[in-house]
């Protein structure tokens, strides 16, 4: 079946190659498309918490970072916190920024658009009557996330807003975001 | 189908659950036009002759084009007969009918691509007391229960839809995930004669990057009037149709809509743009000095600021859904396992895989961009008949 040639010319760290071999031969092999993300996060005083990264299942085995990565997490001085992290509503907005990102450097590498610069700014509105208990028709989460690039390539700017439409409509933490997720939590 | 094997004089017969046109007859809803203009229902060596060319069919009309034809060409047609099976046997296959069974060395499936309407798993959850309506039991604004009407899906179907029941006056949400913009004209021709002329229906299934994708790519917005109104989302907003993102979940009895509407609109802008610069490009090539309008653009899709995110389904503020979010092919008669995990009929330009003699035509990008429209089945129809010839030739020689 054809293939989009891959350009060899442009580079912009992206193995496309093997993504798009990847894809071919997931077609035929569901099961190992099935993936599983884990994390764990421990408390360590007042709103400061600290989560780590390792492990997790697809291509059905389990797999590993080379090494755990580790994110710290807290509340600033405004909300009588030490201020030890990023908020997690702030990781929330890293993760989309950084999804993104990451799908505009695949997708431009493989229409064959390097790119030189790629930044991305990020805005989620929140009302915090919502976590404070003060309204119940506020709700808890972000109202509004707003993101804004810039981005230098060699490339028209039809042809960038095609790739940061492209990057959104391939991520996964924009779909995440963006749709709802059945989520349960038990205590054990 | 018919008529190319006749012009190949390879003997068949044409079964029909139904009458001929019978998608046409019964499953369409009251309203509802081609819309492909007039010239481009040509069928082989049966062009319309009516006063119209540029206008758009009604139902009675497609109807009475399609049975002219078939009287014109003296298809061989058993009406009435559905097919309860077909099985693979030695030399070829046996298809069962009430009225008996028939062996033969080579099947077409022509039983179309849209047989039953898709309604997504999701509608489920939908709360007892909303009327769930598929465009196979829609009919008119007029038979849907009060209230206002949440139409799920903006192609074609949903579009049209959404608009003729917000013209009767009820309130309209109209949920839009992928979607197909398109202009009625552009630069003083129907956009359909610039689908065809520049080459881009012709193009063919293995000239195609992603096959799969594009298989799938949702019908265009369009829709046939007299007035060759263009009805895209912003002359639905202006009518007073609400948009939302595309329905995402159903819980505890509303209706979740994605938040990504925004992306949907930049990316069917962006796809409209690209088709209208292959059709500029072309045309200069052409004509240099064209005689046609300038080049157009159309305004962005105006995306709502704050598009509702979920609705809730209990507040009777919603009395009916309906489901526009697709057709399939059905084919439970066809005991063969020649079905993809998905359970799409697997084939390579319309010969079966993995059953040599089988052929499948008027499926979504068969062969041809244009293989679901109806003058795209000639084409399609020829190329068939040669593979099929050639498989009877060869079958015949060994
Ligand atoms: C809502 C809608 C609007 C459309 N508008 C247009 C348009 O404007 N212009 C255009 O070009 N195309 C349009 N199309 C596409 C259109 O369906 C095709 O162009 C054309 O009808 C395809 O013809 P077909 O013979 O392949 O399929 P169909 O017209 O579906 O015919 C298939 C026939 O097979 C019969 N059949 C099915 N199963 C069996 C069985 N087991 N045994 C016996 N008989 C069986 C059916 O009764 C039917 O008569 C539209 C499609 C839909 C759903």
């Amino acid at each position: 079946m054809a293939q989009p040639a891959v350009n060899t010319r442009v580079n912009n760290g992206v193995n496309v190659q093997a993504l798009l071999d990847a894809r071919e031969a997931l077609k035929d092999a569901p099961a190992a498309a099935e993936f599983t993300w884990r994390a764990t996060c421990k408390w360590q005083k007042g709103t400061h918490a600290r989560s780590t990264v390792r492990g997790f299942h697809g291509l059905g085995a389990e797999q590993s970072h080379k090494t755990e990565f580790s994110f710290e997490t807290d509340h600033p001085e405004v909300f009588a916190s030490e201020d030890l992290g990023a908020t997690p509503v702030e990781l929330v907005l890293v993760g989309l920024a950084s999804c993104l990102t990451a799908g505009v450097a695949a997708v431009a590498q493989n229409r064959g658009i390097q790119l030189r610069s790629v930044e991305a700014k990020l805005e989620g509105r929140m009302n915090i009557f919502g976590i404070l208990g003060i309204d119940s028709d506020v709700r808890n989460g972000y109202d509004n996330i707003k993101v804004t690039f810039h981005i230098d390539a060699d490339a028209s700017k039809k042809e960038i807003e095609a790739l940061v439409a492209q990057s959104q409509k391939r991520s996964a933490v924009y779909d995440i975001i963006t749709n709802p997720t059945n989520v349960t939590v038990e205590v054990v | 189908m018919s008529r190319a094997l006749t012009d190949r004089a390879i003997e068949h017969v044409v079964l029909e659950r139904g009458e001929v046109a019978n998608s046409w007859r019964r499953e369409r809803w009251d309203s509802l036009r081609l819309l492909t203009p007039n010239w481009q229902s040509r069928l082989p060596g049966y062009p319309y002759k009516g006063a119209d060319p540029d206008g758009f069919m009604t139902m009675p009309e497609v109807v009475a084009h399609i049975a002219g034809f078939a009287a014109a060409s003296a298809a061989p047609v058993r009406t009435h007969t559905p097919v309860a099976s077909v099985q693979r046997i030695d030399g070829g296959y046996r298809v069962a009918t009430e009225g008996g069974a028939i062996r033969c060395r080579s099947v077409v499936l022509a039983s179309g691509a849209a047989n039953v309407p898709h309604v997504p798993q999701l509608s489920q959850a939908v709360p007892g007391r909303i009327e769930c309506v598929t465009p196979f039991d829609y009919g008119n604004p007029q038979r849907l229960p009060p209230g206002g009407v949440l139409v799920v899906g903006a192609s074609a179907t949903g579009v049209q839809l959404a608009e003729e029941i917000r013209r009767s006056g009820r309130p309209v949400t109209l949920s839009v995930g992928e979607h197909v913009r398109l202009p009625r004209n552009y630069r003083g021709r129907d956009v359909l004669w610039w689908m065809e002329a520049s080459g881009v229906w012709s193009q063919r299934y293995d000239e195609i990057d992603d096959i799969e994708r594009a298989r799938r790519l949702p019908s265009p917005q369009l829709v046939g009037t007299p007035a060759h109104a263009t009805l895209d989302l912003n002359v639905l907003q202006a009518a007073g149709v609400e948009l939302v993102g595309r329905l995402s979940a159903i819980r505890d009895g509303r209706a979740l809509f994605s938040g990504g509407l925004a992306n949907q609109f930049a990316l069917a802008d962006l796809k409209m743009e690209r088709l209208l610069e292959t059709f500029d490009a072309w045309e200069r090539d052409r004509a240099p000095g064209s005689a046609l309008a300038a080049p157009e653009r159309f305004e962005p899709s105006r995306a709502p600021a704050a598009p509702r995110l979920s609705l809730d389904l209990r507040s009777g503020e919603i009395g009916s859904i309906v489901w526009a979010t697709g057709f399939r092919p059905e084919y439970h008669w066809l005991e063969l396992p020649v079905f993809d995990r998905r359970g799409g009929l697997r084939h390579e330009g319309g010969a079966v895989v993995g059953a040599p003699g089988l052929y499948a035509i008027g499926l979504p990008l068969l062969r041809r961009r244009k293989s679901t429209f109806i003058l795209g089945a000639e084409d399609d129809a020829r190329d068939i008949v040669e593979d099929l010839a050639g498989y009877l030739g060869g079958r015949a020689a060994s």
